[in-house]
């Protein structure tokens, strides 16, 4: 098991061991109890009934009689269906019975002790039990031995099958122990899986400190998780506010120079500075251009991860992109046709916004005065299209994957201002959100096409 | 038109206030929210133009305050030009927005096309001979006729109509014309005004030429 592997897999491996230690355990002493009183209740009943015969040893005429009482041997099968064999003998001779009997080879006191053994008889495991007693045949004392041998199949198969029983009880323990250490383990786990799903369901922007109870063993993970968020949320917004002070101090005397070099342009009287006035506008233009599109490209990257998807109707956006870029548009007597479609899609309208934004401007920053500019929504089986013809020169003889990679601009945009960051901007956006950028000149060289195609959801 | 600037940078401020009177404008410069205030309390604009970042304070805090009462058209000035701070300045109620540094002309297409759309309250009619010119509706105005106009035919009458009996040279005409990088020559202007003496022709006013100089709108009862 790695140290990365799952707390919940962890927790339910660790315990369904122990429990299966416990089981395997218990089957083991419950086993071992049942054959111990299995045995014993074996070696009392023959304990009794070798007694029982022992007592009916008696002298007649000087010679040892005994009558084999029928309960002796009745009692030792009342416990089970087991052979029985006995043997009776006076020192080295023997009464009565089976004589090759073992017996145990010891001096047994006469006291009327029971002694057991165990051993083996025709081919048979048996259990004995053996007594010896002093019998007055004529004058001399004789010491009779007497042995009563059951074999232990009964005993066996009594703990056999009390050793199965505990066997099932064990599994069916060990399964209730798994189940209820698996449901352990995700109650257990459960805040846990819970302040997770907050986490994640959040937006990218979203750092609000979490406000949830938590177990106290919790508590200091959920402090550490909102000063990490607390923590985050001030070096994002510091890095946001210098990003705008920065832009802020550096755009605002630029405008100041572009300001008072479009009134000179206006007052210059010699065409030689005019030129070179323009040329100062161009640089401004281009420098600010570049910032804002370097700026939106790093918002394109950061939001792409993590799009913010919201349903919104398409037509509305496209609506208000096309409504803000109207007065640029109109700059050039350039008419922006919309042909609309009703119909929701599930984007993050700021980027969406962006890109069509960008695509739109492309068309209207190379399309001569006075031409259309058509904006086509459009819906196929599983797309939806957003084709943005213009009137302009096409696209140049460059290959067309090179025009949305960063930085690149195609072979006929002398003296048009740009980064060439505007289409990689569009390109980056719908493959984000699963489409693609399509970029084609119309037939006959009569205008460029780019269409912003979105996977329909 | 009454406008007033909400701009703390006192040379970019001049500069726009300077290009707004060419146009007929009249421009109230407020170098920070307390003094927008007080110009908002003794006057009556327009049109207001935004600035973002004021020493007291943000132009959109500002902005969301004040919307409640505050019927005027915005038009805010960024230098922030993120797209999250678009929407932001669009959602606070402002009716448009510029990225700093910009170009007067497309200042000035945002200042038309925001009191276009809130349309009505203000317009500023321009008597042309015996039309009636419209540069807010970008129409012109003869009798029972409605004529539109192309956007640059508006701006170039405009320019006419506001500078009546002054010559205009070629120059100053292509610079309120077109934006600084349109790669136009003289010729171009030739081609508007030729396009607009047709337009206005037979209305009682006429754009002659002055040879070696430029053009000059004359009405014809003058």
């Amino acid at each position: 098991m790695t140290g990365t592997a799952s707390i919940g897999r962890r927790l339910t491996l660790l315990l369904a061991g122990v429990a299966a230690l416990l089981s395997v355990l218990s089957w083991w002493m419950v086993t071992g109890l049942a054959r111990q009183a299995a045995e014993r209740t074996q070696d009392n009943v023959l304990a009794a009934s070798v007694t029982t015969i022992a007592e009916t040893l008696r002298s007649e005429q000087g010679e040892v009689r005994l009558e084999l009482p029928y309960s002796a041997f009745s009692m030792l099968g009342a416990i089970s269906e087991d052979r029985v064999f006995y043997r009776v003998a006076t020192g080295d001779t023997f009464l009565t019975g089976y004589d090759d009997l073992p017996v145990p080879t010891e001096q047994i006191s006469s006291g009327g002790r029971v002694i057991f053994d165990t051993g083996v008889y025709s081919g048979e495991e048996v259990r004995m039990a053996t007594v010896s007693r002093l019998v007055l045949a004529g004058t001399q004392p004789v010491s009779v031995k007497v042995t009563v041998a059951q074999t232990r199949g009964g005993v066996a198969s009594i703990s056999a099958e009390l050793s199965q029983l505990a066997a099932f009880l064990s599994v069916a323990f060990f399964l209730v122990a798994v189940s209820l250490s698996a449901f352990a383990a995700r109650t257990s786990l459960k805040p846990l899986n819970e302040i997770a799903a907050a986490v994640s369901r959040r937006g990218p922007s979203d750092l609000r400190p979490l406000r949830r109870a938590a177990p106290t063993e919790l508590a200091p993970l959920m402090t550490s998780l909102n000063r990490l968020m607390d923590r985050l949320g001030q070096s994002i917004r510091s890095a946001e506010d210098f990003i705008a002070e920065a832009a802020h101090r550096i755009r605002t005397p630029l405008a100041t120079v572009r300001a008072q070099a479009e009134i000179a342009l206006r007052s210059a009287k010699d065409e030689d500075q005019k030129q070179r006035l323009r040329q100062m506008i161009r640089a401004v233009d281009e420098s600010s251009r570049s910032a804002g599109q370097l700026l939106d490209h790093a918002t394109v990257v950061y939001r792409s991860d993590d799009l913010v998807r919201t349903p919104i109707t398409l037509s509305d956006l496209v609506r208000q992109t096309v409504a803000g870029l109207e007065p640029t548009a109109a700059m050039k007597d350039i008419r922006l046709q919309v042909e609309m479609m009703e119909g929701k899609v599930q984007v993050d309208p700021v980027l969406m916004d962006n890109a069509l934004r960008n695509v739109l401007d492309n068309a209207i920053k190379y399309s001569p005065p006075e031409t259309d500019v058509t904006i086509a929504v459009s819906a196929g089986d599983s797309e939806i299209r957003i084709a943005v013809s213009d009137q302009g020169a096409g696209l140049g003889d460059g290959p067309v994957d090179m025009l949305t990679q960063r930085f690149q601009r195609g072979t006929n945009t002398q003296g048009v201002v740009g980064s060439g960051l505007g289409l990689t901007i569009a390109k980056d956006v719908l493959v984000a959100h699963g489409g693609r950028l399509e970029l084609e000149t119309l037939e006959g060289n009569k205008g460029t096409c780019a269409t912003l195609v979105l996977p329909s959801s | 038109m009454r406008y007033l600037l909400v701009e703390d940078n006192q040379e970019l401020a001049e500069a726009v206030v300077n290009r707004l009177a060419l146009d007929g404008h009249a421009v109230d410069h407020a170098a920070s929210l307390a003094e927008a205030e007080d110009c908002l309390a003794v006057a009556q604009y327009d049109l207001i133009l935004l600035d973002v970042m004021l020493p007291d304070g943000d132009g959109r805090d500002f902005l969301a305050r004040s919307r409640a009462h505050l019927e005027t058209p915005v038009i805010v000035l960024t230098a922030r030009s993120q797209v999250s701070d678009r929407v932001g300045a669009l959602d606070q109620g402002a009716d448009d927005y510029i990225t700093k540094p910009f170009d007067f002309s497309e200042l000035e297409a945002r200042c038309r096309a925001v009191l276009r759309r809130r349309g009505g309250e203000a317009r500023n009619e321009i008597h042309l001979g015996d039309a009636v010119f419209d540069p807010l509706a970008g129409n012109l105005r003869f009798g029972a006729e409605t004529i539109d106009l192309r956007n640059r035919e508006i701006r170039l009458l405009e320019v006419f109509a506001r500078h009546k009996g002054q010559i205009l040279s070629k120059s100053q005409l292509m610079d309120r014309l077109f934006s600084y990088d349109a790669e136009v020559t003289e010729n171009a202007i030739e081609v508007y005004v030729g396009r607009l003496r047709r337009r206005i022709d037979g209305m009682g006013v006429r754009i002659e030429t002055v040879r070696g100089l430029g053009y000059r709108m004359e009405t014809t009862e003058a």
